[in-house]
């Protein structure tokens, strides 16, 4: 089975060096975003519009419409969000590290669609190697007159920072991510207004996109919407970059068209489940995700649409695969624990509810349960998320704590009768 | 302003970065780390007088980030991973080798100043899992006897600088994906190797 590969062909075909401006330059780099120096902004948004690219951070939101909110008062920044922390995702990592200049030059190309002459790239504090090629990569750019004064010999400057973080998974929402740029606290900022298009960055019109979103921006110049559109599957265009980790034979990130189904991305493409086990139950998005199983699941086609109306998302693309081993409550506890960890404190159900759950997943797990715990869960989570459903209410400033609530309902959905067990036997039946 | 002078041209040319300068306090409470090897009530004071917030508002910033460090740290910082990918592949068991090799349970650095550990939240090499860091240079897919190797090492040859490639090689696994060049680049204490943060050194390699 093969597909085509987009983003990820030159790290492919070039494995030593598909990170300098050299192996970019005579692979046909720097092209696309010297053509957009000549078109309009209206052109290139329209363009971006007509391609379908949608936001790859997680909210999967259209990337030419987000650009098209910005708001007239200058300046305007770009800000790219390199905060990759979601667990289970790490495909951003794979493009900053391999592929830095494809991102430079969809930032170049994104700038002269909205008016941008300063440009941030906010890097996680975890990722210094990939901070450290796209710093290097930033720099051969500089000194090539590709950034910097009079970007490719024109009259238009573009100065890129690269920024990087300290440690807060709640710095990929973009307005904590802005916050964090302000030298603040990252806590998300309440809404209204909804995007930082309209206020932003020192509160002026600001573009925050996924390190892939900008990645894809050469190539929809190079092949134009249609051909772009035609790499995908309907709605759903271009490729996609899926993480696949936890009990699968060949973890790693996998560049394939939406549309296929999950027993091809976990069978065929990652090689099936480890020791030939019994697959459990595997996470489609993201921990923020609710799970799904084989018995429901497996020949679901992967797209953003079947994934919403089975109850989950394609979310940040990440899949992380249990094995029939796995303990769902111990999972379920290590993905609620996250949340309660990156919790920024602001909201009360968040901040609170996030940790209870840890805390009753835990005594569960430990053999402490009580029999009112399950019950419990469900009450907590339905005071942070309202009715429960999918896409989850929020009580909350930001979806952070909506997303704890995914592997609980996830567990009372499909394993209610092993969270029970753990209470009723006073430990895990797993040993 | 106490910084040496060259620690000063550096913290000029980072807040020239920015539009205003107190969009450079995290790369400043870098440079503070750099300077004591973690963040003392002066050093924030310092980066208070650079960037013109109060010693509060950078003491406020400095506590909601994880990797900025209010206590005193070791020479390594060695954080396992055991989130939902990780633990499905073994961090906790990873982890509990790191405590009992260094002696340093989570949240503690040991009376030499060696060692620090800590488990983190997904380090992002989900495809390389369990995942270690050193001074954050990752280390992916190692045993538990691989990550005792690791922590010996470190006590035997005390490298003034770690690199991820370097401690790949010698006690990483499966990655999550993979890497033909070898780099020296390495970080020289409890915080990110980076080169515009002035916190980058030679790993010997």
């Amino acid at each position: 089975m093969s597909h085509p590969q987009v983003l990820t062909a030159r790290m492919t075909e070039h494995p030593t060096d598909s990170h300098t401006l050299e192996r970019y330059e005579v692979t046909g780099g720097y092209a696309h975003a010297r053509r957009a120096m000549d078109m309009s902004r209206d052109e290139i948004v329209e363009l971006v519009k007509a391609s379908g690219l949608l936001g790859r951070g997680g909210a999967a939101f259209s990337a030419g419409l987000k650009w098209s909110f910005l708001a007239p008062s200058r300046p305007s920044y770009l800000v790219v969000n390199g905060d990759e922390s979601e667990p289970g995702t790490f495909k951003d990592r794979q493009l900053l590290e391999r592929d830095p200049h494809q991102m430079i030059e969809g930032i170049i190309i994104a700038s002269v669609a909205n008016e941008v002459h300063e440009a941030f790239i906010y890097i996680r504090g975890e990722y210094p190697k990939p901070a450290r090629r796209v710093q290097q990569a930033v720099e051969e750019a500089y000194a090539a007159g590709y950034l910097g004064k009079g970007v490719f010999g024109s009259d238009y400057d573009l100065d890129v920072t690269v920024h990087l973080g300290g440690g807060a998974y709640i710095c990929g929402e973009e307005t904590a991510l802005i916050n964090s740029l302000e030298g603040k606290r990252g806590e998300p900022r309440i809404k209204p207004p909804y995007f930082p298009a309209a206020k932003g960055l020192y509160m002026m019109p600001t573009i925050v996109n996924n390190v892939e979103t900008i990645s894809n921006l050469p190539h929809i110049l190079e092949m134009g919407s249609d051909d772009y559109r035609a790499l995908g599957h309907a709605d759903d265009c271009g490729t996609f970059l899926f993480s696949v980790s936890g009990h699968v034979t060949d973890p790693g990130n996998y560049e394939l068209p939406h549309g296929i189904t999950w027993r091809e991305l976990i069978f065929d493409v990652a090689g099936g489940i480890r020791d030939d086990r019994a697959l459990k139950a595997w996470i489609p998005g993201g921990a923020s995700a609710p799970w799904f199983v084989p018995e429901h699941h497996l020949d679901l086609e992967i797209t953003k649409e079947a994934c919403g109306k089975a109850g989950s998302m394609l979310g940040s693309g990440a899949v992380v695969v249990m094995d029939e081993t796995t303990c769902v409550v111990k999972a379920a506890e290590r993905v609620v624990r996250f949340f309660a960890h990156e919790s920024c404190g602001q909201c009360t159900p968040c901040r609170e509810g996030t940790t209870w759950l840890e805390m009753i997943l835990r005594r569960i797990e430990d053999g402490s349960g009580r029999p009112i715990d399950a019950e419990l869960l469900l009450d907590v989570s339905d005071n942070i998320s309202p009715g429960l459903t999918w896409p989850p209410k929020q009580t909350t400033i930001c979806p952070l704590g909506p997303s704890a609530v995914s592997p609980i309902t996830s567990v009372a959905r499909f394993f209610k009768d092993e969270l029970m067990q753990h209470i009723e036997q006073g430990g895990c039946p797993l040993g | 302003m106490t910084w040496p002078p060259d620690v000063q041209e550096r913290a000029k040319e980072l807040i020239g970065r920015y539009p205003d300068p107190k969009s450079a306090v995290m790369p400043l409470l870098y440079l503070a780390m750099r300077q004591d090897g973690y963040l003392t009530e002066a050093g924030m004071r310092e980066v208070a007088g650079w960037t013109g917030h109060s010693p509060a508002q950078v003491q406020s910033v400095a506590t909601f980030y994880g990797m900025f460090k209010t206590e005193p740290l070791g020479k390594y910082l060695v954080s396992v991973c055991t989130s939902i990918s990780c633990m499905l592949l073994g961090g906790d068991a990873v982890l509990s080798a790191v405590e009992d090799e260094t002696g340093v349970p989570h949240g503690e650095t040991d009376a030499e100043g060696l060692f620090s550990v800590e488990h983190v939240e997904c380090l992002g090499a989900c495809g390389g899992a369990p995942a270690v860091q050193v001074n954050y240079e990752l280390v992916e897919g190692s045993t538990p006897d691989q990550v005792r190797a690791l922590c010996r090492w470190l006590t035997g040859e005390r490298p003034d600088a770690v690199n991820t490639d370097d401690m790949q090689d010698r006690f990483g696994g499966r990655r999550s994906f993979d890497w033909a060049i070898t780099e020296t680049d390495g970080a020289i204490g409890p915080f990110p190797a980076f080169g515009p943060y002035g916190t980058v050194g030679e790993a010997d390699g």
